[in-house]
């Protein structure tokens, strides 16, 4: 029997705002704990909730950003249950009135393009961070009230895969829209998704299992491959698959039932009387629709007709926001975006790769490498002193490339008397290659150049030099 | 002998304005009051004699530099649920022992920033549930007036201390009535601001749509003077109002000419003790002959009142009382984990009327049965705000009795809470409405308790209110009626 997978996510998103949702607190990962505390985030009594415009603002972008409808009319509630990282043992959310509806995020996976149907987006505040011991367990009052949206898929997704290039699509946008870092160690992003299986050819769904609380985009991805592995099997095996709630064991590589002490049934949600309703001005929303950054498939057109880049070069340029920013600061300083696009495909993201580094810890400033483009691509240095160069950047990231070529005579000899030395004195010392050359193997060119090169150590126009070589051979008679 | 402790805070501020006495001397007779008759009435949780007498020094200094205001340098009792930097904050709970204040509620803060002297905490009802402070965890308080009588509630303390001239004035809080009845119980001026006039922040949350802070004084001068003193916008709550505030106390006119006061024939039906109603029906008809036009009105709903206060009060208190769980502050009592540790602690900490509003209010928002409670509730306060806003489309303000009873005896409610929250029903209207309501004495029954006129106004008709209670206060001498207490 062939099984039909419906996926859908719920997403955590933390805002990147100067304070919290509803104090002034920083907003700030990985101080000391509890530092970033006060009454009203830590839940003392009598302390009343402030709703932070920036993070009202940056919750209606994402909205716009995806196509969202944004509510007429807000609200935020109550949702109620007990756990140690809760302030208040109530969480203040959105239930009914989110300020964003509908939306939708296109994905592509094998070259298939795709619609996920976003249902809705609300605010509402993180909860603190507990941490459990043996036999005791500690709370870091400092995450909670980060400002936190929860996106809502529709269970439009019908693979892992496309779970997983929802949730890169997701966050390409957050980076963006300057609204979430995303950052998964931070804990910037975290996810629950509901999964069930039908065979096919029915057309209701199965019954769904939550997973709940994963942190990372392959957690995810193999949580999703586990639980459609032991659904499959519970149908296979003529059972029924249970409503339930579950946490992934990435360890184990297995989805298991959570205590039910774990999550709470009844959220008694009801309106927030501390805070008022949010009725969104028209021309506000209108404003900050004008205000909206790129989206990462607009900058993607752009690349192309502005820098006359390839396609394939657009996508990879701009699938991280700040590798397209960089790109753009280098692009400004050369006039062959083509090059500099290469050394950022190649060389930046090889050595990003190979350190783990974010092109935000990239050594060698978008500045210095459109000088080190222009001095290659105007034949000053030839490819292999260009990439010394690169590599002595990387050690000492301050340095002028031009400075640098000077200082260390790098320059490539382009003067035709000193290449015509260098030619005759090959063709003197190598007469079996040239032979060879004049019988039409053309591989023997090649080692003449590169004899060239070794005598001038690196320095001579490897293109001048094939030419001299070729005219002086072809009037040897 | 005490004297200035007798004295209002209008007569203060011109004796400490003319340099006639300072803010220590009055801190002094405070004090000698409280230590000679509080042991028998029992209206203060706790008073730290050595800070008031700090704050004093300080105020009277700041007179000395010029700085003075004229409230400067008065003391000021306040209900042990607002919150006063460095002071504890019990809320008449077990659950909060050893919880201090890291912070001054804004209310708090106006009042320090006009140079008053945060002078002790007086007791309540827990969490300001009840209608006769015998539900403090702390302490019995007594009415003044009769001390085997109950104060009222919540803010009986509050009521209790200013009756027995062991505070000058006091703050207390109102979500039914809390402010209204036990001034009523107690022979004081009781007032309830509109709902957003006083900032909430630092007022430890029972009902946070209905709660609202309010003074409670000797006279109507003084509830304006410290209105004056608290009210206005607050950046801290976003449903304080942003609306000017006026200078209450310097516009009392004491005049009641051409005004139309209207007299909700619902107020005055059987189950209200006949010495009650004739207290009420006498100071109307006073009121007429100070010029008023007297015009009947109908509240309909008034009857769904009492239903609805209790589902919106208890849902949101079964919220606002989550907190309390023995991680952050207060009362802790351990478990084998986290959850064990919230049911010890919070069947330990909390007393049995709190406990029975949090399961009803648990209920009430229940999955299943929001609709036919929450829902419908938030419904029917719809219908009584309008009820009210026709009827100050044919009248001023609305006079009618505070509470159905004077003070009973303590105890004598002690096994029927419906009994009690019966009691609210003259009060819990104005909070259900969001509207402003001022209690001020109008005279005793014949077994010497007092008896309570209550005045309502449209949102924001504080000053409309003062007035006609201010006018009605300089024709009588009620006010000025004071207990014979042995220490």
């Amino acid at each position: 029997m062939n099984y039909h997978v419906t996926i859908g996510l719920e997403t955590h998103i933390q805002l990147k705002t100067n304070s919290k949702i509803f104090c002034a607190c920083a907003n700030h990962f990985g101080d000391e704990p509890n530092t970033n505390v006060c009454p009203v985030c830590l839940g003392y009594p009598g302390v009343m909730p402030v709703l932070n415009e920036e993070a009202v603002h940056k919750t209606i972008r994402a909205g716009l950003m995806i196509g969202s409808r944004i509510g007429a009319f807000c609200k935020f509630d109550r949702k109620s249950y007990f756990y140690p990282d809760m302030p208040k043992n109530y969480q203040i959310t959105q239930y009914d009135r989110p300020f964003c509806i509908g939306g939708q995020v296109e994905i592509e996976v094998d070259g298939r393009k795709k619609i996920i149907r976003v249902n809705r987006i609300h605010l509402e505040e993180d909860v603190a961070k507990n941490t459990h011991a043996a036999t005791s367990s500690e709370v870091d009052f400092n995450r909670a009230g980060t400002p936190l949206m929860e996106v809502v898929s529709e269970p439009d997704m019908e693979t892992p895969e496309e779970a997983l290039a929802y949730l890169q699509a997701l966050k390409q946008i957050m980076v963006y829209g300057g609204i979430s870092e995303c950052n998964l160690e931070e804990g910037n992003m975290r996810c629950d998704v509901n999964i069930s299986l039908r065979p096919d050819g029915q057309e209701k769904l199965g019954v769904k299992a939550e997973i709940k609380n994963m942190n990372t985009f392959k957690g995810v991805f193999q949580a999703l491959q586990a639980e459609t592995r032991r659904q499959e099997s519970i149908l296979e095996s003529g059972g029924s698959v249970r409503q339930e709630t579950l946490r992934f064991d990435p360890d184990a590589g297995v989805t298991l039932p959570m205590r039910s002490k774990e999550y709470a049934h009844d959220y008694r949600y009801f309106p927030e009387p501390d805070l008022m309703p949010v009725v969104l001005d028209k021309d506000v929303i209108e404003r900050w629709r004008s205000e909206l950054p790129e989206l990462p498939q607009q900058r993607r057109e752009r690349f192309v007709s502005q820098y006359d880049l390839p396609e394939y070069d657009a996508a990879v340029l701009t699938a991280d926001k700040h590798l397209a920013d960089y790109y753009e600061r280098a692009a400004a300083g050369t006039k062959n975006f083509k090059a500099v696009s290469n050394w950022v495909m190649t060389e930046v993201m090889r050595v990003l790769s190979e350190k783990g580094w974010t092109i935000e810890q990239f050594p060698i400033q978008a500045d210095a490498l459109a000088e080190l483009v222009a001095l290659a691509d105007g034949k000053v240095i030839n490819s292999n002193s260009a990439k010394e160069v690169f590599s002595i950047l990387l050690e000492e990231p301050g340095a002028s490339p031009k400075a640098l070529v000077e200082k260390r005579g790098m320059a490539q000899v382009s003067d035709s008397s000193a290449i015509d030395a260098f030619v005759d004195q090959v063709i003197t010392e190598q007469t079996k290659s040239v032979e060879d050359f004049r019988n039409g193997k053309q591989a023997a060119l090649q080692f003449l150049v590169g004899q060239i090169m070794k005598l001038s150590r690196g320095k001579a126009n490897p293109q001048m030099a094939a030419q001299a070589l070729r005219d002086k051979i072809g009037s040897m008679e | 002998m005490s004297v200035l402790n007798e004295k209002t805070v209008e007569e203060l501020s011109v004796l400490l304005e003319s340099g006639a006495c300072t803010s220590q001397e009055i801190v002094r007779d405070v004090l000698a009051e409280k230590n000679r008759i509080d042991p028998v009435i029992r209206a203060y949780v706790e008073l730290d004699e050595e800070d008031a007498l700090a704050q004093a020094v300080e105020a009277d200094a700041a007179r000395a530099r010029g700085t003075a205001g004229p409230l400067t340098g008065i003391p000021v009792a306040i209900k042990d649920l607002l919150n006063v930097r460095g002071q504890s904050c019990t809320c008449g709970s077990k659950i909060l022992q050893g919880y201090r204040s890291p912070y001054d509620a804004t209310a708090v803060a106006r009042l320090r920033s006009a140079g008053m002297v945060m002078a002790g905490r007086v007791n309540m009802d827990e969490f300001a549930m009840g209608s006769s402070t015998e539900n403090s965890a702390l302490q019995t308080t007594r009415n003044p007036w009769n001390t085997a009588c109950v104060p009222g509630g919540s803010s009986g303390g509050s009521a209790s201390a200013v009756a027995a001239r062991m505070a000058v004035a006091s703050i207390g809080s109102d979500t039914g009535g809390s402010v209204r009845q036990p001034a009523s119980f107690c022979g004081c001026v009781g007032l309830k601001p509109t709902y957003g006039r006083i900032s909430r922040y630092g007022l430890t949350a029972y009902a946070s749509s209905l709660d609202q802070i309010g003074p409670i004084t000797r006279t109507v001068k003084d509830a304006a003077l410290l209105l004056g003193a608290m009210a206005g916008h607050d950046p801290m709550d976003s449903t304080s109002s942003p609306l000017d505030v006026p200078d209450y106390a310097a516009s009392l006119t004491g005049e009641m000419k051409g005004l139309k006061l209207g007299v909700p024939k619902e107020y005055f039906v059987e189950g209200i003790e006949p010495e009650v109603d004739a207290c009420v029906r006498k100071a109307i008809a006073q009121c007429e002959s100070l010029g008023a036009e007297i015009v009947e009105v109908s509240l309909p709903n008034t009857r769904y009142a009492t239903a609805t206060y209790y589902i919106l009060a208890t849902a949101e208190a079964s919220t606002n009382l989550a907190r309390y769980d023995g991680v952050r502050y207060g009362l802790r009592v351990e478990g084998a984990d986290p959850i064990a540790l919230y049911m010890n602690t919070r069947a330990a900490g909390f007393g049995s009327e709190v406990k029975r509003r949090i399961i009803l209010g648990t209920y009430v928002l229940s999955s299943g049965y929001y609709d036919a409670y929450y829902l419908r509730a938030q419904k029917v306060r719809t219908l009584i705000a309008r009820d009210f806003s026709e009827a100050f489309a044919r009248c001023d303000a609305i006079v009618c009795p505070v509470s159905p009873t004077a003070a009973y005896p303590l105890g004598s409610c002690a096994d029927d809470p419906l009994k009690m929250y019966l009691g609210d029903i003259f009060t819990v209207t104005a909070n259900l409405a969001g509207i402003c309501g001022l209690s001020v004495p109008c005279g005793f029954t014949s077994g010497g308790l007092p008896v309570g006129l209550q005045i309502l106004g449209a949102p924001f008709a504080e000053q409309k209110i003062l007035d006609i209670g201010y006018a009605y206060e300089q024709s009588t001498a009620w006010h000025t009626e004071k207990p014979a207490i042995q220490g």
